[in-house]
């Protein structure tokens, strides 16, 4: 019943001699939060950053809703549907809330140089529904009253909720999120979870990588656990949690010899 | 559209269609100076479009003003007939290429320039784009020093002229002529054309600013890796902005070599290009109203520091060279603006648009 949104098939990555990531797969269905935890040098980035385009696989096989996908362009993972957001915030900072979600349509809409200049009616039409969808995801997202404060005056939970609209604006058929809860307090971490669940509810699809386990495990679907490049659990967050690899990854094995 | 923005509207055009009818009555040299002026806010609007909204420093911008101003020189000029007894035996009546045909082509060659400096500088971000632009802007400058041998086509150090007056619909700009008893000296003239084609390139400027193209040159002048993630093409952005600043350039190199009546490359140095940068910074990056008032400054503010030079070279009986006086002062002047106000004269508001 369930149709899978993105299939990676044995991705492996290399920097010099370390094998970061080795024969990771993933699967991620439609509607789903699937989480990507491990350890800090597991490999959560590296495979984020082959699957959005950033660093270029050595191996492996992508399908995005069913066609086969390479992620050999960061402009084109976009367009093929793939929308992300960024560890350390990455905004267009002197420009207002509603452009930077503006910007983000660039890939849907047509409109080049001569439209512009001439103000076709096209230009017009099409600029006009931009505004007004930038303004509807804003107001989604809950900070409508800032379109027309520069990004970069906003505050880090409302950069972060920028972020999150900028991608949406993408429209995404997976939204990846890098590590959104960093650097929240807890009240924001809970606004950040009633988003993201709310997004969810759309029918929207996400990628989560996220340290915060205990927003993780009650977030997500389906975690797939990384170490050292390799993929040594995946299942529900109750299985996760259960399964001695990711104890050991987590905990040293010390901890389940005792 | 409110009374009140039409009124100043209105105000504003009539100030600025009376205002070289003024300043013609204190000498045709002042005319002159804001004829310059004008050709200034033009290079400087297509700076802006590669430095302030794609956020490409461009060291070598004056080089697309070379290329239109040798384009009309060398299509206007005997230097050609001069040279090549084929080009003579085809125009037996010497080369006379008029404006509108040059117009356009020296935009278009102008900008084809700068997607040929564009391409092999893409990977380059900041500092290090900034040298190689350096270089190919010296490298043009160059090139025109030095094609009059083994066959002459810039003539060299020596420039090429007489260039033909601008003529529009037969009437001949460099011409005087009698209006209600007022004289309408050739300066005048040609301050009405540049008015109009700076009006044209800031309306141009401002569409290009607030659509879809400007938003995502400012996103790649933000954040380069972002604009990617949002499906940003960026090396053809990148191209495009090269492109359709390097046309400003040219079309303000015509207006230049027309207006003239000689070009020699002595007038596209380095100086130069560092020039309209300082104009696009000073008056505010990526803020039309900043970019002109930063043009008019510094095109203007030279001239009226030999009203203060001159002085003062008097003063120290000639000790102190006017000239570079004058460069002091500049300098002076700029350091000043940046330390006061290091967004810009006239930076784009906070709470935008």
């Amino acid at each position: 019943m369930a149709d899978t949104i993105l299939k990676v098939d044995r991705a492996s990555k290399r920097f010099g001699g370390v094998q970061a990531l080795s024969d990771v797969s993933l699967t991620i269905e439609r509607g789903m939060v699937h989480g990507l935890i491990g350890p800090n040098g597991a490999g959560k980035t590296t495979l984020f950053n082959v699957i959005t385009g950033l660093y270029k696989p050595d191996a492996g096989h992508f399908e995005l809703a069913g066609k086969p996908y390479r992620p050999h362009a960061v402009h084109e993972v976009a367009r093929a549907g793939i929308a992300r957001t960024f560890q350390n915030i990455r905004l267009f900072a002197e420009m207002t809330a509603l452009e930077n979600v503006m910007v983000a349509r660039y890939a849907r809409t047509r409109c080049g140089v001569f439209g512009a200049v001439l103000r076709t009616a096209a230009f017009k039409a099409e600029e006009a529904a931009t505004a007004q969808r930038a303004r509807e995801l804003l107001d989604e997202v809950g900070i409508g009253r800032y379109a027309d404060v520069r990004a970069r005056t906003l505050s880090y939970g409302d950069q972060r909720r920028l972020e999150i609209a900028r991608a949406l604006a993408t429209e995404p058929t997976l939204i990846a999120l890098d590590e959104p809860a960093a650097g929240m307090n807890a009240t924001e971490k809970r606004v950040l979870i009633e988003l993201i669940e709310r997004i969810r509810a759309q029918g929207h699809t996400i990628l989560l990588i996220e340290h915060d386990v205990q927003l993780v495990m009650g977030l997500c679907d389906r975690i797939a656990v990384l170490d050292h490049g390799q993929q040594i659990a995946v299942g529900t967050p109750a299985e996760v949690q259960g399964d001695v690899a990711v104890i050991n990854a987590y905990l040293g094995s010390a901890h389940v010899a005792v | 559209m409110k009374p009140a923005r039409l009124g100043l509207i209105v105000l504003a055009a009539v100030a600025l269609l009376v205002m070289p009818l003024v300043a013609q009555q204190f000498g045709n040299a002042w005319v002159r100076i804001i004829d310059t002026a004008l050709l200034y806010v033009l290079l400087a609007l297509g700076l802006n479009i590669v430095v302030g909204y794609a956020g490409l420093l461009d060291l070598g911008y004056v080089a697309f003003y070379a290329v239109g101003a040798y384009l009309f020189a060398l299509l206007a000029s005997p230097q050609l007939t001069d040279n090549f007894p084929a080009i003579a035996a085809m125009y037996p009546d010497g080369l006379h290429a008029p404006l509108w045909l040059v117009i356009p082509l020296g935009a278009l060659l102008a900008g084809l320039a700068g997607l040929v400096l564009g391409a092999p500088t893409l990977k380059l971000r900041g500092d290090y784009l900034a040298i190689v632009t350096l270089g190919f802007g010296e490298i043009i400058r160059v090139f025109l020093n030095n094609l009059e041998q083994p066959i002459n086509i810039t003539n060299g150090p020596r420039g090429i002229g007489p260039i033909d007056s601008i003529t529009i619909f037969g009437w001949d700009l460099s011409k005087k002529w009698n209006l209600f008893g007022l004289d309408i000296p050739s300066v005048t003239n040609h301050y009405y054309l540049f008015l109009a084609v700076v009006l044209l390139a800031v309306l141009i400027c401002r569409r290009l600013e607030r659509s879809r193209i400007g938003r995502a040159w400012m996103a790649i002048r933000e954040d380069e890796i972002a604009a990617r993630a949002m499906g940003i093409h960026t090396r053809n952005l990148k191209l495009l902005a090269f492109g359709i600043g390097a046309t400003f350039g040219g079309v303000s190199g015509v207006l230049f070599a027309g207006f003239q009546g000689f070009v020699s490359p002595e007038s596209f140095a380095l100086q130069e290009s560092v020039m309209i940068v300082a104009m696009v910074v000073l008056g505010g990056m990526g803020h039309l109203p900043g970019v002109i008032v930063g043009a008019l400054l510094l095109a203007v503010l030279p001239e009226a520091l030999r009203y203060v030079a001159d002085p003062l070279q008097h003063l120290t009986n000639g000790r102190l060279d006017a000239s570079i006086l004058r460069q002091l002062l500049i300098a002076l002047a700029m350091i000043g603006i940046m330390l006061a106000r290091p967004r810009g004269l006239w930076p784009a508001p906070d709470n935008a648009r």
